[in-house]
Parts: structure tokens; sequence; C-alpha cells
């Protein structure tokens, strides 16, 4: 580029940059401002109180709701991991050819292009009471009574999280896998090492930057989830995002936003925390 | 493991992947099922009948909001997301290619906008609309806050697009004395054209799909998915499923047209090869 013309980038940047400016920092940093603001049952009023923050922390319903997501995002974690690379692993290494390659990757992302809610709703005729998951159960004379945790539950919401959000998993992670030379593989192979070792000693350090990334979305996700949780335990769990759904729709805007700008300082260490393992610039 | 034959590895896993493929899929096929049960029948199996009566029942106006204008409303933030999202997106990739002052704050800005969970942008958006005493509207503050969720996903593929692009095209065109805006019209553009498709598509189905970044910002009037929440929340009966149906169908025929322009693209570049002389 000629140095006269390098008034050109911040121009062809610029659109991009107002809209993360108007529609990202400025209401983030509105967030910050209302969550010192003073409110009543009509109104919020411009202040400088602390007391948000300080009847959110002092309650200990706060402190179980946080338990309870964080909880969701490991649980999530612990199972869309595995599977998520498991199945990457099969597409990468197992599936030889590019174009069946191409065509089972599409198979796993097709469903993520579909409604979260009406994907959240196909559940309910498997697993409600007189759903096909008991029926079968029944059949089988494995139960006598239909199940009640299948739907409306921990269990539920969490099986949702895995159908919805493991394939942020496979994507990254298998992304990482078919950058690694194969002649590393060879080279493990040739030097004595088993399927199993060569995949925990070459493989899968090689792909900690697609693991980071999908853990990173996944765990994010879950964070702030509230329409999952609240669909699916049938309003018998909380979230830290519903929590707030539900203050916002008592019009307690400042008692939101301090819940929001908490949430917010946790997922920022959460993911500062997980960016530790991959400088996502160069996975670009 | 590397040798010719699969081995017993190879049909566990591909056992594996199989049943994860039922579990992605089962549930939508069970809906698209039910979605045709008969007049007198539940959300349940069995069905009690096949009939299009659910289907019909979700156009009556009377029987469930607004669904038709939740949809074109949809359609058309949809619809507008795409637009703005490959232009903003193509022109901010092309920004990144040199080295400029504050890229590094651009690029941190929109991997937040990533991780910033949805709820919060809506939230912050809704409120920063309450404070200035403006209305919120889907095709101002929902559109806003779809951008900061689709433009992180363009900008990104769009890195990945010019980490891949090769510049000697670029050089060739200057030293035939193509001018900087000839360059781009003729030469990147046409290359990175169906990724810039892909691009857009993705946006509008992450639009089109959105619900959390609608929420506080929509206004007065729903979009799709509000309108497919609230439907969830009082409606008991395979109306719910036959919308289903119809916005998974939707969605399906998103990805079909994309899948399509894709092979059209490159066949169509297969076969001509070059656009050489068609500039001036």
């Amino acid at each position: 580029m000629k140095p006269t013309r390098n008034w050109i980038p911040y121009l062809q940047v610029a659109p991009l940059g107002l809209v993360f400016l108007t529609f990202l920092v400025i209401p983030i940093a509105t967030i910050v401002v209302v969550s010192f603001f003073d409110y009543n049952t009509t109104e919020i009023i411009p202040a400088f109180l602390r007391q948000n923050y300080e009847e959110l922390l002092a309650s200990p319903v706060t402190w179980e709701t946080y338990l309870q997501t964080v909880e969701f995002a490991v649980i999530t974690w612990l199972l869309t991991f595995p599977i998520g690379f498991t199945l990457a692993y099969f597409l990468a290494f197992h599936v030889r050819s590019a174009a069946w390659q191409t065509v089972l990757f599409l198979v796993c992302t097709i469903p993520f292009w579909t409604s979260n809610v009406i994907r959240m709703i196909s559940w309910i005729p498997f697993l409600g009471r007189n759903g096909l998951a008991n029926m079968t159960l029944m059949k089988l004379g494995l139960i006598h009574h239909p199940l009640e945790f299948l739907l409306y539950s921990n269990f539920s919401v969490v099986l949702v999280y895995v159908h919805l959000y493991t394939l942020f998993m496979v994507v990254p992670i298998f992304n990482s896998m078919m950058r690694i030379d194969r002649s590393l593989l060879e080279a493990a192979y040739d030097a004595g090492a088993s399927g199993w070792q060569t995949l925990t000693n070459v493989i899968l350090p090689l792909c900690k930057p697609g693991i980071a990334i999908g853990s990173i979305f996944v765990v994010t996700i879950v964070m702030g989830d509230f329409v999952t949780v609240r669909m699916m335990s049938g309003g018998l769990s909380a979230s830290v995002a519903l929590m707030m759904a539900n203050a916002m729709s008592l019009l307690q805007y400042p008692a939101a936003a301090a819940n929001a700008v908490v949430l917010l300082i946790l997922v920022l260490i959460t993911v500062g925390l997980m960016m530790r393992v991959v400088d996502i610039r160069k996975e670009l | 493991m590397y040798s010719g034959r699969r081995g017993p590895a190879f049909w566990l896993l591909a056992a594996f992947f199989t049943l994860f493929v039922l579990f992605l899929y089962g549930p939508t096929i069970t809906i698209l099922v039910l979605s045709f049960q008969g007049p007198s029948g539940q959300l349940t199996f069995p069905m009690t009948g096949f009939s299009l009566h659910w289907f019909r029942n979700l156009f009556e106006p009377q029987m469930v909001g607004d669904f038709a204008g939740a949809l074109r409303r949809s359609l058309v933030l949809g619809v507008a997301v795409m637009i703005v999202t490959m232009l903003f997106s193509f022109s901010a990739g092309l920004a990144f290619r040199s080295r400029f002052r504050g890229s590094n704050i651009i690029f941190y800005l929109a991997i937040a906008s990533l991780i910033v969970p949805s709820i919060l942008i809506s939230l912050g958006i809704g409120l920063l609309f309450r404070v200035l005493d403006l209305e919120p509207g889907w095709y101002t503050s929902a559109f806003g806050a779809h951008l900061t969720w689709t433009l992180p996903f363009g900008l990104l593929i769009m890195f990945a697009i010019f980490n891949r692009f090769d510049r000697r095209y670029e050089e060739a065109a200057r030293d035939l004395g193509a001018t900087p805006w000839q360059t781009v019209r003729h030469v990147i553009v046409p290359i990175v054209a169906p990724s810039l498709i892909g691009v857009g598509l993705f946006g509008f189905t992450l639009s089109y799909d959105e619900y959390a970044r609608s929420l506080y910002t929509a206004g007065n009037f729903n979009t799709l998915p509000l309108e497919i929440y609230g439907m969830t929340t009082n409606v008991t009966t395979p109306v719910l499923y036959a919308l289903g149906s119809v916005t998974t169908g939707v969605s399906f025929l998103v990805i079909a047209l994309a899948l399509v322009s894709f092979t059209w693209m490159r066949r169509r570049r297969a076969r001509h090869g070059s656009d050489a002389r068609k500039a001036v």
C-alpha cells in the first residue's frame, strides 16, 4: 500500500466499527451506568448507588443461581467435549474421501441453521409423560410407571444443551484436526506408537486451539442462556440470565443491570482463562 | 489405523456417529410427522389420522397471534441483515489485509461481540433506547442487535478467506493498469464471491432464528422466534408442530439455495475459466 492511501483501511473498517460502537460498546456501557441507578415501581432514577450490587450479592438465591449456571456449563462441557472430539476425530481421520467428509460434515451442521426454539419443542413428544421414550421403555417392560424426570428437569435442560451446542465443539476441533500434518501421524506410527498413544500424544495436543475455541463457545452460550432453562426445566431450574429476565419483566432494570455486570465479569474471566490456551488471531 | 483395512475402531466410531445423527435429527423428524396429526390428535403419539388441519390452523389469524406478520418481519430483517453483513464484513476484511492502527481494537471488539451473552446485548440496547427515550423497533434496535451477532462471524470468515487469497492476482491486475476500484470489482469480488454468499446466508439464518437478541430490542412487533416462543407457552395443540415444520422448512430452503448456488458458481467458474477482457 502506498503511504498516501493510509486512510483507506479506516474507511473500509468504519461501518463495522460503528456498528460495534453503537450496538455493543455503548449498550454495555449503558448497562454498567444503569446498574448504579436507583429505581422504584414505575421509573429508573439516575443516581450512583452500590445498593443494587449489595442486594444482589447478599441474597443466597443469587449464589445458588450462579452455582447452578456454572454447574450447567461444566456438565455441558464435560459432555460436549468428548462427544464433539469423537465426532471430529471420526470425520477427520476415519472418513477418507473428501467428498464423504463434506457430506457428513454438512449433515452435522445443517440442524444448526434451524430454529433453536423449535428444536427444543421437538423434544416434547419424545420426553413427555406419554412420550416416545416412556412408551418404549414401558413396552419393553423396563419400567412400570412413566419416568417423570425426562421432561421439565435439569436432565432435559442438559440434554438440549448437548443437542444444540455439540456442533460448536465439532467444527473448531475438526478444523484443527484437518490442519495436522498427516506425516506426523505416520512418524508416530513408525516410532511404534499405538493408535491410542498417537491420539493422546500427537492429535490431542495439536487440537488444543480447536478445543479451546469450541469450549469458549459452549461455555459462554450456556452461561448466558435462559431460553433453554425456561423452556426445558418447566420453571423448576434457574439460570443467571433467567433471573435477569425476571427482574426485567418486573421493570427492575437497575437490578437486572447489576446482575448483568456480574455475569459479564464472570464470563470474561472464564474466557480469559481459556484464551491462555490459544491465540485466536493465529488460528485464522 | 493407517493401513488399508478398516479396523473395529472405524466401525465403533461410525456407529457413534450414526447415533449422534439420529439424536440430532430424531426430534425434528418426530415433530414433522406429528404436525400431520389428525384434527382430534394430541401433542404426542399415537397419530389419530393424517391431515393438514394444523397447517391451515396456523395461518388463521385468530388462532395464533400474528404468525404471518412475524414471518414477514423476520424474512425482511433477515435479508437486510444478510446484505449489510456481506457488505460490512467484506469491506472490513479488505481493511484488515493491511496493518492499521486500532486493528487490534476492532478485532477484540468482534471477539467480545461473540462471547458477550446475547441476552446482555439485548438488555443493553433495550436500556440504551429506554434511557434515550427512543422507541425500540425490529428494524432499528433489533437490526443492530442482530448485526453484533452476524458481523463477527462474517469478519472471521473474511479473515480465513483473505488468508488463503493469492495476492498475485491483484498485483497482476495492478501491473495491467487496473485502478484500485477495478481490482476490487473485477478481481477480488469474483474470487471471494462464493464465500461472500456463504457469509450472507449464514447471517440470514442467524438473524432469522435469533431469539435472545430480539427479546428487548424488537419493540411492539414480534419477530418470528419471539412469536414462536410466545406460542410455546400458551398453545398446547399440534399447531405448534406445524409451526415448527414450516419454519424448519424455510431454513432448509435457504440451506438448499446456498448449496445450489455454491455448486452453480463452481461449475460456472470451471466452465468459463477466465473472464478476461470483460472488465472494460
